[in-house]
This record gives structure tokens, sequence and C-alpha cells, in this order.
């Protein structure tokens, strides 16, 4: 398969290209951060993704959704990356959506038209502890009466407080560090028992921190078997972490993209400082990681849609090298702006906040080192 | 099945019976490589026969047309014959300047009778060629050059001189630029020449290189004869000629990113050891996996670009980006091996260390990003053509 997008999909990034930049751009960021209401998000705008589509990419057509790939669901992340638009399709539409794909029928044609409909957001809690593990829950789930109590804590749950529905990985069996004896499951965030605080982020986005005190669910509440959730909770955090990738490669090829347009403008000791060989061999060899990355990214979105089963190491790649770019090309960003890009009344800062954060989620750029030389055995 | 899926089969099976057993073995050294020519001895039986079995389809130069001894394959059929001719880890049936830099410039700026003359017997390998480009005072500053060819009427008269010269003392014929008007503008008087290098006039000397070994040449043009025949494309549009050229330079050398045989975690285990399946060296191990994941990008990306130029969506100076990022990464690796080795690969001459082999093999990739324009120029490159900045 061809490393570049398909016609239809090169039509999709279009429409999603207009979308964004027309809706969402940066200055609706800046409108959310500084309003300070309750969601984070626009509910309006959600409406509007709906409309779009968008939030059904990923549901299959006899659920209401456009029934299509991680390919295209990435297309869309790149210009949500592009935009740094705040919004819970990354939770829903692509976290949310690919977990309940695996859930049995019946949760699945209830769930997923609601999804593609607008009027059913997600989470999904995993990490318990600063760094993304996922194999590191101890979040407990024992049985009680006719199903399960849930004690613990998790972190960084990205539209937490905010969701209609969470999906929370627990330990059933085995210890921290083991991936037997994970069970995923489906929470209503009303249950009793259960905290939820929004956390202000660095990035203006949304985050919770979601306390669990024994808090009682149905056996109906399983998301798959007991015990056997890690395939599962794998294959969703991979879905998710490719997304993610692809809105990496968003910002930072927007950061980059502005710098490059401030080095022709601005001018010092009379000229362009884009004519200085210091910033342009830094600003060439960082076209070059952008580049390199954007084919690791596209590769690892067309693996999950054609052959899920060895889509880990290229999600490894993809992610690492995505965190690791992106990162580089805010810090550029900010550096070649000089003063102006320490302001807050320029976006880079924006930039550069985004980016830190989505290198955070779902693992740094370590953390999926570390997974490709697992795979690889040393 | 799709055509494609018929040609995949068909590649497979054909590969299956014709490639030799021993021809699917890792590369000990650069000895095991097949470079052809007028002189060349073949290493075994078995090289000559593959390299043979290979011609014979045209498969040496898959993309080529079929009646100048190419394959005739498209882009997709050559793709998955180098698939194909990877599963199977088979040996390149020929490494040749030929192939990789002049036919591709002949193709597109030679005329008919060149193409007829010179590209059957490169896909053969029954010539082989070198590359008189740089000078002593015309590195970076290619265009520079001032090596002369004067208009004799029916020949020009060739004298100067040529550095870096790879394997000009083993090749049979060199493509050449030489300057052909000295009063115009340095890009507007070079030629682009053929001739044989057992013209009287024509003389090598090997320099020793800190590998201790002479892949590279001097090269002196003593009142050299050159028929006007082999003036290729224009007179005085060499030029032209000499950068397309480069850029399949480029992209040759941006193949050397791709790493070959054992995985690296693989070869440090054998002198660092390893603790509950994980290397033994954190920090080395870190290094090593941060490499494999720019390495496997880059990979895509060299494959990314060819699906581009299919969709007539690359641009040419992408090039440059594969050529700078690909000699900087096999830099890279090779230092880990050195760094995985330790003492052991810095044993330099002796069986156990094949002649010094890595530590010789590790000081070899310093040049990559010299050679085929510096890492330097690239990025003078992708800042003035791709990304357009002001006075680059």
């Amino acid at each position: 398969m061809a490393l570049v997008l398909d016609e239809q999909q090169a039509m999709l990034q279009e429409s999603a290209r207009n979308f964004f930049a027309d809706k969402a751009p940066v200055a609706h960021l800046r409108k959310v951060r500084d309003r300070r209401d309750a969601d984070g998000f626009s509910r309006d705008l959600w409406k509007e993704f709906a409309g779009m589509g968008f939030t059904g990419v990923l549901v299959p057509e006899e659920h209401g959704g456009l029934g299509l790939g991680n390919v295209e669901a990435g297309t869309i992340m790149e210009e949500i990356g592009r935009n740094l638009t705040p919004s819970p399709f990354l939770s829903t539409a692509i976290v949310g959506v690919s977990a309940l794909l695996r859930a049995n029928g019946e949760r699945k044609s209830d769930l997923l038209p609601k999804i593609a409909a607008g009027d059913l957001l997600m989470a999904l809690a995993v990490d318990e502890r600063a760094k993304h593990g996922p194999r590191q829950v101890v979040l407990s789930a024992k049985r009680s009466g006719n199903g399960f109590a849930l004690s613990g804590t998790k972190t960084f749950v990205v539209d937490g407080h905010v969701a209609d529905l969470l999906i929370v990985a627990a330990r059933t069996a085995g210890a921290p560090g083991e991936t037997d004896g994970l069970t995923l499951f489906l929470v209503d965030p009303k249950t009793k028992g259960l905290d939820i605080e929004r956390t202000i982020m660095v990035d203006s986005h949304n985050a919770a921190r979601l306390t669990f005190g024994n808090v009682q669910v149905d056996a109906d509440a399983l998301l798959g078997e007991v015990d056997g959730g890690w395939p599962v909770l794998e294959g969703v955090l991979n879905v998710g972490r490719a997304a993610v990738a692809a809105e990496l490669v968003g910002s930072g090829e927007e950061a980059f993209g502005r710098t490059v347009s401030y080095l022709k403008e601005r001018k010092q000791f009379g000229r362009a400082i884009g004519e200085f060989q210091a910033l342009q061999h830094r600003a060439a060899h960082l076209y070059s990681e952008i580049e390199i990355t954007r084919a690791a990214v596209l590769k690892a979105l067309q693996q999950l849609d054609q052959k899920p089963e060895k889509a880990a190491p290229f999600v490894a790649i993809a992610k690492a090298r995505a965190g690791k770019t992106a990162t580089l090309a805010v810090q550029e960003a900010v550096q070649m702006h000089g003063g102006i890009g320490m302001t807050d009344e320029i976006d880079i800062g924006l930039f550069m906040k985004r980016v830190r954060v989505a290198e955070e989620l779902f693992g740094d750029a370590n953390f999926h080192a570390d997974r490709l030389a697992r795979l690889k055995q040393y | 099945m799709t055509e494609l899926d018929t040609f995949r089969s068909e590649t497979r099976a054909w590969l299956a019976s014709n490639c030799p057993a021993s021809m699917r073995l890792p590369l000990e050294d650069d000895e095991d490589r097949c470079w052809g020519g007028r002189n060349w001895k073949f290493k075994s039986e078995d090289q000559r026969l593959w390299l043979e079995r290979m011609a014979e389809r045209g498969w040496t130069a898959p993309a080529w047309p079929k009646e100048y001894g190419g394959g005739g394959l498209s882009r997709d059929e050559a793709k998955v014959l180098r698939e194909e001719t990877r599963a199977i880890n088979a040996r390149s049936p020929l490494d040749s300047f030929g192939i990789w830099m002049l036919g591709p410039a002949l193709l597109k700026y030679g005329s008919e009778e060149q193409k007829k003359k010179y590209l059957p017997e490169i896909t053969r390998g029954e010539i082989r060629w070198c590359q008189g480009y740089s000078e002593p005072n015309s590195g970076s500053d290619l265009a520079s050059l001032q090596t002369r060819a004067e208009d004799k009427g029916d020949h020009f008269l060739v004298n100067g001189q040529k550095v870096w010269t790879s394997y000009a003392d083993k090749a049979d014929w060199i493509f050449c630029l030489v300057r052909t008007d000295p009063s115009v503008p340095k890009h507007n008087g070079i030629s682009f020449v053929l001739f044989d290098m057992q013209s009287p006039g024509v003389s090598t000397r090997p320099i020793v290189l800190i590998s201790g070994k002479s892949p590279f040449c001097e090269t002196f043009f003593d009142d050299v004869r050159v028929p006007k025949e082999n003036l290729v494309g224009e007179l005085n549009k060499g030029w032209d000629v000499a950068k397309y050229l480069l850029t399949h330079e480029r992209e040759m050398i941006s193949g050397i990113g791709l790493s070959a045989g054992r995985p690296l975690g693989h070869v440090a285990a054998d002198t660092v050891g390893t603790e509950e399946g994980l290397l033994a060296d954190p920090l080395l191990r870190g290094q090593i996996a941060a490499f494999d994941i720019d390495a496997a990008a880059f990979q895509l990306a060299l494959e990314r670009v060819g699906d581009l130029a299919k969709a007539k969506q690359a641009h040419p100076a992408m090039s440059s980006m594969l050529k700078y990022y690909g000699a900087e990464l096999n830099k890279r690796r090779h230092e880990l091996l050195m760094s995985a080795g330790g003492s052991e690969a810095l044993e330099w001459e002796g069986e156990r260390s094949r002649g010094g082999d890595r530590a010789r093999s590790w000081l070899r990739t310093k040049a990559n990003s010299i050679e085929g324009g510096t890492s330097e120029v690239q990025l003078n490159i992708i800042a003035k053509r791709l990304l357009e900045l002001p006075g680059a």
C-alpha cells in the first residue's frame, strides 16, 4: 500500500482543513481558555463535528457513522493539531469508539449511534501515576453482589469531567506490572462513590483525576473478559497513540510553517533573518525530521487499518518520532521567534504547551523506544 | 488476484529456484560484492551465475526499458521485486555506478546511439564506471571545476585532475565533468563526457584513507583524446546532466542509512550481555532504541518519497533530505556499533577482527556526510528549494 493518502482520504483531509481553519482556529482555543467555563470545550462546535460526520468517522455505517479507518481519523487529528482545537474527539470518537467496537453487540448498537450523533462523550481512565504505564494498574475491582466494587485512583483522564461514560482499566487479578488480570469496565460517572476532579492543564485542554471509593458496578459494565482486558486495552491504546501522533504532526508542522514565514518577514541587521545560514540549517534539519515522521505516522495508521495484529512496532515508532519531532519544532519555533515567541499574544507558546501534553499522553518517546526495544527483544 | 499479485508469486518462484543459496548469505565483507567490469574476477561460480541470471531478465536494472537491457518493470513491480529479493536476503547481483548514477542520466540526456551502446553493457556488468566530478579545488563548489576539454575538431583534448574518484583504479570507463568554455559564468561552460580509462594519458593513484583502505583515487588527464560522439547532452550544458545525476547519487547514498544485517541490539548483546532479556547496559540500550526508531522511520520515508514521486507529488530537493538524513544515520549506526563493541571493536588487524573490519567500516562512514554533497550542502539545498528561504 502506497505511503500517500488516496484520493478519498485527500478529500477528507481538505474538508477537515477547511472546517477547522474556519470554525476552530487557534483563536477558538484562546476563547475557551479565557472564558473558563465548566466544560472546557464548545458543545456547539461538537454538534458541528457531528454534522460533518467526524464524531462517527470510525463508527460503522450500520451504526450511523462513516465507517472509515484510522488513516481518515488521523487526517482529522492532524487538523486538530494544526489548530490546537480542544474537543472530546480523541477521547470519544477515536479511543471510545475503538473500545466499543471490541464490546459485545448490544452495547455497541446502543452506544455507537449516540456517539456518531454527537450525543455521548466518553473518556478512558488508565494511568494512575505521573508517567504512562498501562501495565501498572493498581485500581482494584473486587467481586461484589452481581457485579464488582472498584477502589483506587486514576489520573490524566482526558475529558474525564465531561464524559457521559468512562472506560476504566481495573485489576481483578495479578500484581501491578502484569498484563494478566486486567479488566475493563464501562462506568457511569454519576455512580456513587466516584469523585471526579477536573485538573486545569498547561495546554487548556481537558483532563481529570478520578477517585473510586468502593464504586459498585453491575456485571454488564464489563467490556470484554474478566482478567483478559489487556489485549483490548493495548489495541485501544495503540489506536489512541497513532491518533495523538497524527495530532503532533499537525501541531509540529504548523509551528514550523509559522516559523518559516517569520524567518522570511523578520528583519535584523538590515535583512531577513532567514538569510542567516545558522537559522537556515536548523530549519532544513527540522523540515527533514517532520517529513520523516510524517511517513512513520502514516504507516502506523495504515497498519492499524490493514494489519492491526502487526501494528505495535509501527505505533511505537510513530508516537516516539512524533513526540520528539513536534517537541523540536516548538522549541525551534520559540527560539527563532525570539522574544515575541515568549509572549502570550503570539500563538507559538500555545503550540509548545499542547505538544508537551500530547508528548506525555499515552507514553512519551522514551516509553515507546523501550517498547520497540522489547518488541525487538533486546 | 491482481496482476501485481501474479507478478509477485511468479517472481517469488523464480527467485526461489534461481538465486543460489550462497547468494542469500549476509555479505562477510566488501570482497563479497560484485562490481563487474572488463577485469572482474568472480569470487565464486554462484556469484557469476547470479549476475548472469538476473541480467538475463533485465533485473539488474529492473525499471529500465527492456530495449536497453533493463527489466521494463513498473514502479510497483520493481518494488515487489525489491521486497521479494529482500525477503530471501538475496545479495545484490551487481553493484554499479553505471546502474545507480550514469544510467539514469543517459536515459534522460543521452542520444539513442549512446543508450544502445552503453546501457546494455551496464546491465550485464561488463563495463565498470567511475565518476569524474570533484577536483582538488572544487569540492562543495563543484561548478568551479577546471579540468579543460579543448575542441580539436573531431575530438576534445582533456587535461586536468580529478580527486575522490571512487574505484578509478578498477574502472573501465569514466563519466566526467570538463570545462569546455572558460569565458562564461562557471555553470555555463561545463560539459559531460565519457571516455575509456585505458585512453593514453589517463593515470590513477589510490588515496589511502583513515580506514587504511583506498576506495578513492586521484585521477590525472594528460592530453587525453575524447571522441566528440562521447559528449552527453549539449555542449556547455553539462551542469544539467551533472545535477540530475547527483540526485541519483544522493538516492544511492541515502540507501546506506538502511541498516542491513543483525539488529544493533543483538550485536550489542554479544559484548554487553543481557539481564532478564534486556541489554545489560541501559544507557546504550536507550541509544540503540532511539536509533532504531529513527532508522525505521527513515526507511518509511524513503518508501514514501518513492510513492510521492510516483504520484507526481515529490519535490526534487527531497533527495537532499534523504541523503542528509541517511548519511547522518549511518554514521550514528557505526558509532553505536563501536560503542557496543568496546575494546574488541578497536582491533585493527588479525583474524578475530576480520582485519579490523568494524573499526575500518566505522571510519569509512565518516565520508558519508561529505561524498555526494556534504550534509551542509544538502541543508542549503533544502533551505533554498524547499523552504524558499531568502538569500539561500
